[in-house]
């Protein structure tokens, strides 16, 4: 009864935010704020993780095939693919979950707690619009560019551990790999995922978030079901888009 | 003017109003007073539609609130402006911002017209040379202010304030009472202020309202609430020993 009670309120919280606002202008500052906030706020954390995964991947492929007849420069096109098709996307969007999820959710939620949305829908301001539509519009651009800078940090990694000269593979082979031709397809479900993600953890945490309720400990609260909730979503989610697309 | 008629309001089957009447005087500090849990806040929160009434009327100069859509609303909640009990101030805005968001949002003004009137709103409360600051970086006092003046820039027809003197100290509650008191004469608004503080009902109120256990139990001005006869305002008002005291001086003085 609580899940269906939830999932309603979360579907009318979503279909709130189509309406016309009433300055066009504030929400495209919001907008650009919340850009700024998600996407130039995630790039370090971002490049830091995809950096190490890429060269983790290579290491451990290139442990793999050691002895076996499957040429060397494989491991450049395995850490490109499973960096685009998997690792960037999914292990961004659980990261964001984290970083940005609780943040949205702790921000709303403070706001809730001290009547800052309760003035602004004392002015007029439709709250959920103003406050949540700029969140995910935000996330939903800038998500897929933060996992193309993940991708390209990724295999940067993959690079530097070539580089490095003890994992049994050369530069020159892992090039090799990484220059056999991309599906197209592999980018539509690199930017599928991508933007699935961003919608999935901004919308939840921001659910969570505007709904809270019980003072400081329901903030807490609130930031601790977005991080989770969204984070078991996202898994559903990729697993979803697996299936039915690959 | 604004008017209240057979208001009710439940929470998951509990009763907190129990049918309030009440007229507010336009133009006039309108305080509502009563015991914690009397169903003060409840009924300020269904006045500005944070809380929908189970039943009843509130009419803004004769226009339904309860009856109207959202978007019928929007036009009536231009005229409100509400001071809140914890000022619920935007903290990532600074003080020129936060008393600028209302004319970004609704209004056409020109950016000079608009910071003209943020000078105009925080030089009338006092408030001059703070435009840059956060709202973390203020005192309590000037947070209160900031929140007069964000709920005044649009030149409301009726304020709300819930509870605007608390936690603060007796000199800077008195200052902002009179502020409010000024405010509501100059701009000829009319206030609702929700509050226990005994030194506004004697200082501001040009009406006061006793809610009891849900229902409009008294009505009055100020001074008539220092000669009431009523045993529930009486226990309620002269509770502190301070008022008390200040009652039977009045009482000794007005003997033949």
């Amino acid at each position: 009864m609580n899940f269906f009670f939830h999932l309603g309120r979360y579907t009318l919280t979503l279909f709130s935010l189509f309406t016309r606002p009433e300055k066009a202008a504030m929400y495209w500052k919001e907008l650009f704020r919340q850009m700024n906030l998600i996407g130039v706020g995630s790039v370090g954390i971002i490049s830091i993780m995809t950096l190490f995964i890429g060269a983790v991947t290579s290491v451990q492929f290139a442990y793999q095939l050691q002895g076996n007849l499957i040429p060397m420069w494989y491991i450049g096109i395995i850490v490109r693919d499973s960096l685009m098709l998997e690792l960037a996307p999914t292990l961004s969007a659980l990261l964001l979950a984290g970083k940005v999820g609780s943040n949205i959710s702790s921000e709303l939620g403070t706001m809730r707690i001290s009547e800052q949305i309760d003035a602004m829908k004392i002015m007029g301001v439709n709250t959920r619009a103003y406050l949540i539509g700029p969140k995910i519009l935000a996330s939903v651009l800038v998500m897929p560019l933060l996992i193309v800078f993940g991708v390209s940090f990724g295999i940067f990694g993959g690079l530097l551990v070539a580089l490095g000269g003890t994992s049994g593979f050369t530069a020159a082979e892992y090039i090799r790999g990484l220059q056999d031709p991309i599906r197209d397809f592999d980018t539509v479900i690199m930017f599928i995922k991508s933007v699935s993600f961003a919608f999935i953890i901004t919308s939840i945490s921001a659910y969570q978030g505007f709904h809270t309720t019980g003072g400081v400990v329901g903030v807490g609260e609130a930031s601790t079901r977005a991080v989770v909730y969204s984070s078991i979503v996202v898994i559903i989610a990729d697993f979803l888009i697996a299936a039915l697309l690959l | 003017m604004i008017e209240i008629k057979q208001l009710y309001k439940s929470f998951n089957n509990v009763e907190v109003l129990k049918g309030i009447n009440i007229t507010m005087n336009e133009g006039k500090c309108n305080l509502v007073i009563g015991k914690s849990g009397a169903g003060k806040t409840v009924l300020i929160k269904c006045m500005v539609g944070l809380f929908e009434p189970t039943k009843g009327q509130i009419l803004y100069d004769e226009r339904d609130f309860v009856k109207m859509s959202e978007k019928q609303r929007k036009q009536i909640r231009l005229e409100m402006g509400m001071l809140f009990q914890g000022n619920a101030l935007f903290d990532s805005m600074t003080v020129e911002d936060n008393v600028r968001f209302p004319l970004d949002m609704f209004t056409s003004m020109t950016k000079k017209e608009k910071t003209d009137r943020v000078d105009e709103v925080l030089s009338r409360v006092n408030l001059v040379g703070a435009h840059k600051k956060f709202p973390s970086e203020i005192s309590g006092g000037m947070m209160k202010r900031v929140g007069i003046a964000r709920a005044i820039v649009q030149k409301p027809s009726y304020l709300f304030c819930d509870e605007p003197n608390s936690g603060l100290d007796p000199i800077t509650s008195i200052v902002i009472d009179e502020l409010i008191q000024e405010i509501t004469q100059d701009l000829n608004i009319t206030t609702v202020i929700n509050t226990h503080d005994m030194n506004s009902v004697m200082g501001i109120g040009d009406k006061v309202i006793y809610i009891h256990e849900g229902a409009v139990h008294w009505e009055g001005t100020g001074n008539e609430v220092m000669t009431t006869k009523d045993k529930e305002l009486d226990n309620f008002v002269f509770a502190s020993k301070f008022w008390k005291h200040i009652k039977e001086e009045q009482q000794e003085e007005n003997k033949p």
